[in-house]
């Protein structure tokens, strides 16, 4: 027995689920890192938790009504991306009551349709599965789905892209220059509003945020350009995705029941890691500085 | 301007002429902010016009610049000083950016000219109030503007950035013929400078050189009270004064400067 086959298990590649969860998951880590980079420079990740709760909704109520769950992520989130667009998202954020109270609604109508769909259909499993995530229930069939969707959302952003980081620094700065901020904004929200979606069949609708936050957030302690953050979150929520699927499929065949660690416990747990490893040079950094007096190299050559 | 049913500012009206330092001077809630954004086209008055450039520049070139009070941008985001500039020069443009020779070299020398190159590399959220004013001033300058409009640039920042400021704002009307607009709440860090002076109360304007505004008459019929301009030190004081008899008996609202020693 050599050692490859210690680090991964008989049959990994061979697996049609396992197949199935690393191209989904690579195409959404993907999309949530590029998504998520503007989320941290626009300060929206409220949004994201937004869409997290309110597409649960959707796709417990996809479940119940016998849909796929994707379709109700999308389709409720894209609504809801069209709504906060309306009342303006600086204002939802700033009325923390009335949001509250509505998301908090629409967790609610999450647990209704769950409990009605487990009771009342075969669809046992459909609340760890919404919440919680079952990547590698994921149907082969959805791939193509999956990629469509994706495409669509790198696109709309490498369109979007410079208007974007504009905006971001001041919407009134964007207007003067003829940006029209509003078709930005709701472009921007429905790439978020996909996103999240994504981010939710592969890791469930709770933690979808763990992919579209934390790859970032690593990205942004290694370099402070805007086009290696993105570079560097996709590869970071890629191998945090593969990581813990291998993880997950590991801890599976050891086991004598076959019973592994859920694999979005594995990820979330992966993307957590590497984003405090990435804190450490930073802070050596500081540390050198402190000491020497000249200026810390950065990561990347300027 | 009527905003929200209130009467905000009224028969507001000056001129800017090319390479000149026009300083909107007005306390808080004054109207400073509205009249730019009134200039800016971000808001519509009520009545009445606003009219820049006559004949239009070159051609996809903008003609007005602005840099709004402050940018909230997150400490962490990543997008270096240059970075912002750069948007400056096709932010507004769809698709990702192309980097070439040429645009990096217009960065370097914008960097240059409002002396910002120390911190080029640095990320704009972590700069500190003043340089990420320079910063903003880079990126609305690389577009070549014909008219600069600041709000509030001195705002945050201490007697020696603000000095700095004001004398990189001055070069650059009279080297590069820019018209420049800023609001203020004090003038005294702009006397100097300041070809006109637009100075508002109680929803009016009046415009002028210093040495006409600045006076205890046209400011006492401004404010519709008597108030005292007072020259200490170099410096400017307005201070309000006796309260006009009958009707105006209450104590009048203070104006803008009378707390500055
Ligand atoms: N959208 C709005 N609707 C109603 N009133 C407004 C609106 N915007 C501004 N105002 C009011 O208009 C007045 C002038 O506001 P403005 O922001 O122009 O003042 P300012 O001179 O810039 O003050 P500051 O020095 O505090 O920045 C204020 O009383 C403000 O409350
Ligand atoms: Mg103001």
């Amino acid at each position: 027995m050599d050692l490859s086959a210690i680090i991964i298990e008989p049959g990994f590649f061979s697996n049609q689920p396992v197949q199935t969860a690393l191209v989904v998951s690579a195409i959404t880590a993907v999309v949530s890192a590029v998504v998520g980079v503007f989320t941290v420079i626009r300060g929206q990740s409220f949004a994201g938790h937004a869409f997290s709760d309110i597409g649960g909704a959707g796709a417990s109520g996809a479940v119940l009504v016998g849909a796929q769950p994707l379709l109700g992520f999308v389709t409720l989130n894209v609504a809801a991306a069209g709504v906060m667009e309306m009342i303006g998202i600086r204002r939802a954020r700033g009325r923390d009551l009335a949001t509250g109270i509505v998301l908090g609604v629409a967790l609610g109508f999450s647990a209704l349709f769950l409990f009605l769909a487990t009771t009342y259909t075969s669809t046992s499993g459909a609340t760890v599965s919404i919440l919680f995530g079952s990547l590698f229930t994921v149907a082969p069939s959805l791939i193509p789905v999956v990629a469509v969707l994706g495409a669509f959302v790198m696109a709309l952003i490498a369109i979007l892209y410079r208007p974007l980081l504009l905006t971001s620094i001041d919407y009134e700065l964007a207007a003067v220059r003829g940006v029209p901020i509003r078709l930005v904004g709701i472009g921007y929200l429905i790439a978020l509003a996909l996103a999240v979606s994504l981010s939710s069949i592969t890791i469930g609708a709770i933690l979808s945020t763990a992919l579209l936050v934390g790859p970032p957030a690593t990205a942004l302690r290694l370099t402070k350009r805007t086009g290696t953050a993105i570079a560097v979150a996709s590869a970071v929520g890629v191998a945090a995705a593969w990581l813990g699927i291998l993880i997950s499929y590991d801890t599976a065949s050891w086991s004598a029941d076959g019973n592994g660690w859920p694999v979005s416990f594995c990820i979330v747990a992966v993307v957590f890691v590497f984003y405090v490893s990435a804190s450490f040079p930073s802070r050596l950094g500081h540390r050198v500085r402190g000491h020497h007096q000249e200026p810390v190299k950065s990561l990347e050559p300027s | 301007m009527v905003l929200a049913g209130r009467t905000i500012l009224d028969r507001v009206s000056f001129t800017v002429a090319p390479g000149s330092f026009t300083g909107l001077i007005g306390s808080n809630g004054a109207g400073k902010t509205t009249l730019l954004k009134t200039i800016l086209g971000l808001v519509k008055p009520t009545s009445g016009t606003v009219s820049i450039g006559g004949a239009a520049g070159p051609r996809r070139d903008p003609i007005v610049g602005y840099v709004p009070q402050k940018i909230a941008l997150e400490p962490d985001a990543p997008l270096r000083a240059r970075d912002l500039i750069g948007l400056g020069l096709d932010g507004h443009r769809y698709g990702m950016t192309r980097p070439s020779a040429r645009r990096r070299n217009l960065i370097d020398e914008i960097l240059a000219a409002v002396n910002a190159t120390r911190f080029a590399d640095r990320r704009v959220g972590r700069l500190s109030g003043g340089e990420q004013q320079r910063v903003m001033i880079a990126h609305a300058l690389i577009s070549r503007p014909r008219l600069l409009l600041l709000d509030e640039p001195l705002a945050n920042l201490d007697i020696g950035s603000s000095h700095e400021v004001v004398e990189l704002l001055r070069r650059i009307a009279t080297d590069q013929g820019i018209a420049i607009v800023l609001t203020a709440h004090d003038m005294n860090p702009l006397l100097h400078a300041m070809d006109r002076i637009v100075y508002i109360a109680r929803g009016r304007a009046v415009s002028g050189t210093t040495a006409e505004v600045v006076r205890t008459e046209t400011l006492s019929e401004l404010y519709g009270y008597h108030v005292e301009v007072i020259h200490a030190a170099g410096r400017v004081l307005v201070a309000a004064g006796e309260a006009g008899e009958g009707k105006n008996a209450r104590t009048p609202p203070a104006p803008p400067d009378s707390q500055v020693g």
